[in-house]
Order: structure tokens, then C-alpha cells, then sequence
């Protein structure tokens, strides 16, 4: 099988992984800016890690022949001092325009609040600015309901930013549904215990279908999986997906929704 | 590709039948424990009935949405960095 891992943070990861991952058939990752486990001290940490994203991971992916993208933003867990959080977005211009930036992300919501939406709605008026696709991180648990409704409604106050152009991700069984009703392209994230396992994303994919979704494994510094996408294959295939529908889903629709910024480079013959 | 229910069954029953009994230990193992439970048991008790309706959205849906925030209340900060499952409705 081949498979795209648009949402996946490599920084975390080790080297036998990429290895690993490019064994059992990953053509390509996506690795939006997030939060490191830990709250970084000064806009200069934003710059070393979007020099990270920008220059050490393409080339860390390149020698296993993987082509790695990303997106810059301050995530919403650091977002809470509006004046660091504008300060850190300063940065994103000076670095949007580099040859694997696919767009801003993962924007979003944390806690849901005020000051995570103030900074979220900015990101939305930078991406317009800038002409950038966007992808949007849904909240943990219990705050994801609320969370994807306010996330949904700044969106609609945004008639200038095309449901094309936007992903919004870790959609699970109660918000899958209002984020593809919206028009926006929806991901569904595998997780051991917080998000979605193969079984429960598959049921969603037999229910709604898979058009306009990508699925990814989100693995980043906690407990997660780089090779997720493997075990949802399996089931897929476990169910009666044909290998065609499968490799729409894990290759096709993330070059379709990637494939928007001209530096996606596309990997097979999707159209 | 919709599998009939022996299907279904066949497939996924004793990983279902696994899960089931995973929540019964977890209940009864902070049964055995000392001191008072928090609102996160109480919330989890709350939901388990949903497993056994059926309802237009699905069992999933249901128990996801029960353990939700459904106000409207936006504030200015968050108390903590991470969610942890259930609504604290005591704030």
C-alpha cells in the first residue's frame, strides 16, 4: 500500500520511524506547527522551530524518499498572551513563502476561549491576506462540541475564505457530521484513547463516505502511532473497501486538498 | 459493502465483549479505592445508560455529545491546559 500522513509531527519522532514509515509505503507527511508539551519562552523559539519544520525535517524526510510539508501558526494552547501570540505571527510571513509551506495551521481552538478565538479569528485574516490554505485543530474531549461549533461559526463570518480551502481536523462521530455540512473538508485522527482507533473511523467513512476527508495519525510527543494509517488499511480492507477506495482515501484526497498550494508536489496520477 | 449483523458479529464481539468488561474493572477498581470520586465517575455513570438506546445519531454520537460542554459560556481564560474527558458542570 501507499499512503500520504498529512497531519503528523515528525519533530517528535525518531529517525527509525521515518524509516519505519517509509517502509511500509508513505509517500509524503504533513506537519503543521503545534504545541511542544511544553510553553516555548520567547519568539525566537518560534523561529528555531519553524526553521525546524522548514529546513531539518525535509531533509530528515528526504533521505528516506519522503516529501515533507508544513504549516506555520501559534497553536492555541500558547495563544492565551494575545501580545506573545501576535508577536509570534509576525514571524509567519517571513517564513510562508519557503518551498514546503503548504499553508497556516494547526490553528484552532484549546479551551475555547476568548482569547484563543481572538487569535484564531487573526490566523483567519492572515491566511486571507496571504492567500493560504488552512488547517484547523478541533479541541480535546469534552471541550470538542463546543469547540467545532464556535470554530464553524468564525468561519461563516468569512464568506472571502472558501470551504475548499479549509480542513478542519480531529472530527469524531458528533462533529464529523456539522464540519461536512458546513462544506468544509473534515480529518478524522487516530489516536490510542483520545480520538477515533481504525474501527470507530471506519464505521464514520461506511456512514458518510470519504469524499473530501483525509485521515491521518496525528503521532506527535504523546501516545500515538505513526503507522495508524497501516491499521485503518486493514480494517478498511477487512470490511470490502477495494484497494482503489483505499488508496483514494490515503493518497488521493490529501493530494486534492494539499494539491491546492502549487508547491505540493502530487505523488501519483489522482486527478 | 454493508456486512449483515452475523457479520459484524463475527468480526467484532469479542473485542466488544472485551471493551465491556474493560469498563467494568475500571468501575470496580475505583470502587475499591479510597476517598471520594470526582465528577468525571459521575459523568461516565451518567452515560452508560446511553448504551442501551438507540438513537437516530448512534450510541457513539449520544455518549460523545453526554460528555461534552454544551453551554455558551465563553471565558477570557482557561483553569487548566488539557481537557480530561468529562465536564466539570461544578464550575
Amino acid at each position: 500500500m501507499s499512503f500520504i500522513e498529512p497531519h503528523i509531527h515528525m519533530v517528535c519522532r525518531t529517525t527509525d520511524e521515518y524509516r519505519a514509515m517509509a517502509q511500509a509505503g508513505c509517500l509524503a507527511v504533513g506537519e503543521p506547527a503545534f504545541w511542544a508539551g511544553y510553553d516555548r519562552s520567547s519568539v525566537d523559539g518560534f523561529r528555531d522551530y519553524f526553521i525546524q519544520l522548514t529546513e531539518c525535517e525535509p531533509a530528515r524526510a528526504a533521505k528516506f524518499g519522503i516529501d515533507h510539508y508544513t504549516w506555520l501558526c501559534i497553536n492555541p494552547k500558547e495563544a492565551q498572551d494575545i501580545v506573545f501570540a501576535r508577536e509570534v505571527m509576525q514571524l509567519i510571513p517571513e517564513f510562508i513563502t519557503r518551498p514546503n509551506v503548504l499553508g497556516i495551521g494547526e490553528i484552532g481552538l484549546n479551551r475555547n476561549t476568548s482569547r484563543e478565538l481572538l487569535i484564531f479569528e487573526e490566523h483567519l485574516d492572515l491566511a486571507i491576506r496571504l492567500d493560504q490554505l488552512v488547517l484547523i485543530h478541533t479541541p480535546h474531549l469534552e471541550d470538542k462540541l463546543k469547540g467545532t461549533k464556535m470554530i464553524l461559526a468564525a468561519l461563516k463570518n468569512r464568506p472571502d475564505l472558501s470551504p475548499d480551502r479549509v480542513l478542519v481536523d480531529h472530527c469524531e462521530e458528533h462533529t464529523f457530521p456539522l464540519v461536512k455540512d458546513a462544506g468544509y473538508w473534515a480529518g478524522l485522527t487516530l489516536y490510542p484513547t483520545s480520538k477515533l482507533n481504525p474501527k470507530r473511523a471506519s464505521d464514520i467513512l461506511e456512514l458518510h463516505g470519504s469524499e473530501r476527508v483525509w485521515v491521518n495519525s496525528a503521532a506527535d510527543w504523546g501516545d500515538s502511532n505513526p503507522l495508524a494509517l497501516t491499521a485503518l488499511a486493514c480494517e478498511l480492507h477487512r470490511r470490502g473497501f477495494s484497494r482503489k477506495e483505499t488508496e483514494m482515501l490515503l493518497v488521493g484526497n490529501p493530494e486534492a486538498f494539499m494539491g491546492q498550494s502549487p508547491k505540493f508536489r502530487k505523488v501519483s496520477g489522482h486527478e | 459493502m454493508k456486512r449483515s449483523k452475523k457479520e459484524v458479529l463475527d468480526a467484532d464481539f469479542a473485542a466488544a465483549r472485551a471493551g465491556v468488561l474493560d469498563v467494568a474493572a475500571f468501575l470496580d477498581r475505583v470502587d475499591r479505592g479510597d476517598g471520594e470520586a470526582d465528577f468525571r465517575y459521575d459523568a461516565l455513570m451518567e452515560a452508560l445508560p446511553l448504551l442501551l438506546s438507540v438513537s437516530e445519531g448512534g450510541r457513539v454520537r449520544a455518549i460523545l455529545e453526554a460528555l461534552s460542554y454544551r453551554d455558551a459560556v465563553i471565558p477570557d481564560e482557561a483553569v487548566t491546559k488539557a481537557a480530561c474527558g468529562a465536564p466539570n458542570l461544578s464550575r
